[in-house]
């Protein structure tokens, strides 16, 4: 019963958001929404390389950038439309991914991490030499006021991320209680012990990183139209890459469950003291929040609550 | 001739300049139990590494029940029925004890696993290891002797033929060294060839049906256990001269 418990859920969050854009509400909280739900994107994608398989990738960034051009470039070539172009980025990031994951994944530990960071730079250089998408100048995309039943574009784009966010979270979901998911975990614990055991760890390896890179393209392909201007250094930016450690890592990364409440929570907080104080204080925030969950905390949110959970019912 | 399960032929491994292994042969018949000993630093764990496929050896053949199986990784060894546990327990710690064992029960004996019943067929092997009170406990919070039956269940749990077993009881107590001693033998019992690597020789005595020596690399004796003890050149590499 479990598992319907969990899709009925899912379809209510789904009924909910698109109540939401008929009721009339401030078209800034769909902004908001929308900035929230593409971390969640990104703290799900991340935390199955870097919670399920235990590596830690630096690189987030350039593979929502590279779905963020791959709609860019696909837009203006063949004016597709958004679902298109959301298949295609989650295409070439996940190619990406396996491609980049074949070529790190016999590094380990903080060479993998660093590896990941060089890969992020060399994709960086070669987008802001790519005159066609903006270079360095970076690209205006217009978008159409009003979209199909909804009465702003943003509202659109809104239901998507809903509906994109939400697949994340159910295929993270799927993968971490599935045998896949123990050959995950397995290698994460001990990779000579899990390649003893059977588990193919290369393969297992290269499916991770795959999945990882076409989510996170799957959370950029829609940003451009988000945004309207895109340039390499908002694209590529560090606090993309930050935001997507560290909410994991403050929600929990061994359950699927983690990156959820920390993107949730972290989002929030950030959207929060961006329009209440002011932008720049929401860096800090995550740093403080970062140091603080590592030191006091390290498995998380959900670590924590399973801890107290066995202290007062066992 | 009996079928033999592990045939290694001239293996040699060099670490840089440092000769590990200098062209070693061991056979291993369906079912042996041999016990494999030698001086700290003679090559015991090194040429385990290469019959599990941890590490290639430079040189030379392993054949595992007549398949050439030298340049396979190690996850398609354990696919085959070579199973081998670690000296320093590598247990997979964010799981249960349970879980530990579901992962060779889904991996490397995927094809001959009941599939439907993969947690009956977990607790079974628990319960051969005398660890059927422990299914729920975090592996990690394990006492050094259950976490050496864990590593030894998960190996069982790979259903294998060959089971590699490096030091199961170096730190543990006399009695502790009886129970180790009594599961290795269980699992022979269901047919499955074990190669021991001990310090301890009161049990590779009382197990091996063949003792293997090596030393600095090279395999300087092999054959009847009361033999080998007595033999001047093991009790050389010993003791000295």
């Amino acid at each position: 019963m479990k598992i319907s418990a969990f899709w009925v859920c899912v379809v209510l969050i789904f009924l909910a958001g698109l109540g939401l854009t008929h009721a009339a509400v401030n078209p800034y909280y769909f902004n908001a929404l929308y900035v929230i739900l593409q971390a969640t994107i990104m703290a799900v994608a991340w935390n199955i390389l870097g919670g399920f398989t235990g590596y830690v990738n630096f690189g987030s960034a350039a593979f929502f950038a590279v779905g963020a051009y791959t709609a860019i470039a696909l837009d203006k070539a063949l004016g597709l439309p958004l679902p298109f172009l959301i298949m295609a980025a989650a295409l070439v990031c996940g190619l990406i991914g396996l491609g980049v994951g074949y070529l790190t994944l016999r590094l380990k530990g903080v060479y993998f991490a660093i590896a990941t960071l060089a890969m992020a730079i060399v994709i960086e250089t070669f987008v802001n030499n790519w005159s066609y998408v903006g270079g360095a100048r970076g690209v205006y995309i217009l978008t159409p006021e009003k979209h199909l039943w909804f009465d702003h574009y943003i509202e659109m784009l809104f239901v998507v991320m809903l509906g994109l966010a939400l697949a994340a979270v159910a295929i993270s979901r799927k993968l971490n209680s599935s045998r896949l998911g123990r050959g995950l975990a397995a290698i994460r614990d001990d990779e000579l012990a899990a390649e003893c055991a059977g588990v193919p760890t290369l393969r297992l390896k290269l499916v991770s990183t795959t999945v990882m890179g076409a989510m996170m393209g799957v959370a950029g392909a829609p940003y451009p139209f988000f945004v309207t201007f895109v340039d390499p250094i908002s694209a590529f930016n560090l606090f993309v890459a930050v935001n997507a450690i560290a909410m994991p890592m403050i929600g929990g990364t061994a359950h699927w469950i983690g990156p959820v409440i920390g993107a949730l929570l972290v989002g929030s907080l950030q959207e929060i003291i961006t329009v209440t104080i002011s932008s720049e204080l929401n860096v800090l925030l995550v740093g403080i929040m970062l140091v603080l969950f590592i030191t006091l905390a390290p498995q998380g949110i959900v670590g924590l609550a399973q801890k107290l959970r066995r202290r007062f019912f066992r | 001739m009996s079928q033999m399960v592990l045939r290694v032929e001239g293996i040699t491994k060099r670490f840089g300049g440092f000769v590990a292994l200098d062209s070693v042969a061991l056979t291993l018949a369906a079912g042996e139990r041999l016990g494999l000993i030698g001086p700290n630093g003679s090559g015991k764990t090194t040429l385990i590494n290469c019959i599990s496929g941890a590490l290639v050896n430079d040189e030379g053949t392993i054949e595992f029940e007549g398949r050439d199986v030298t340049r396979m990784p190690p996850h398609r060894r354990a696919r085959l029925g070579v199973a081998r546990t670690f000296q320093i327990p590598k247990p997979f710690r964010s799981m249960s004890v349970l879980e530990n064992l579901r992962v060779p029960l889904e991996y490397a004996a995927w094809s001959r696993a009941e599939h439907r019943r993969i947690t009956d067929e977990a607790m079974e092997m628990l319960e051969l290891m005398g660890l059927k009170h422990c299914a729920g406990a975090s592996s990690g919070s394990l006492t050094q002797v259950d976490m050496r039956k864990l590593e030894l269940a998960r190996a069982l749990a790979a259903k294998p033929r060959l089971l590699v077993s490096d030091e199961a009881m170096a730190g543990l107590s006399s009695s502790e060294v009886d129970e180790i001693l009594e599961t290795l033998f269980a699992l022979n019992r269901r047919g499955v060839a074990v190669i021991m690597i001990e310090h301890v020789m009161r049990a590779v005595m009382k197990f091996s049906e063949r003792v293997a020596v090596l030393v600095a690399g090279r395999k300087i004796a092999d054959g009847n256990p009361q033999a080998i003890v007595a033999d001047p050149n093991v009790i050389k590499a010993y003791l000295g001269e």
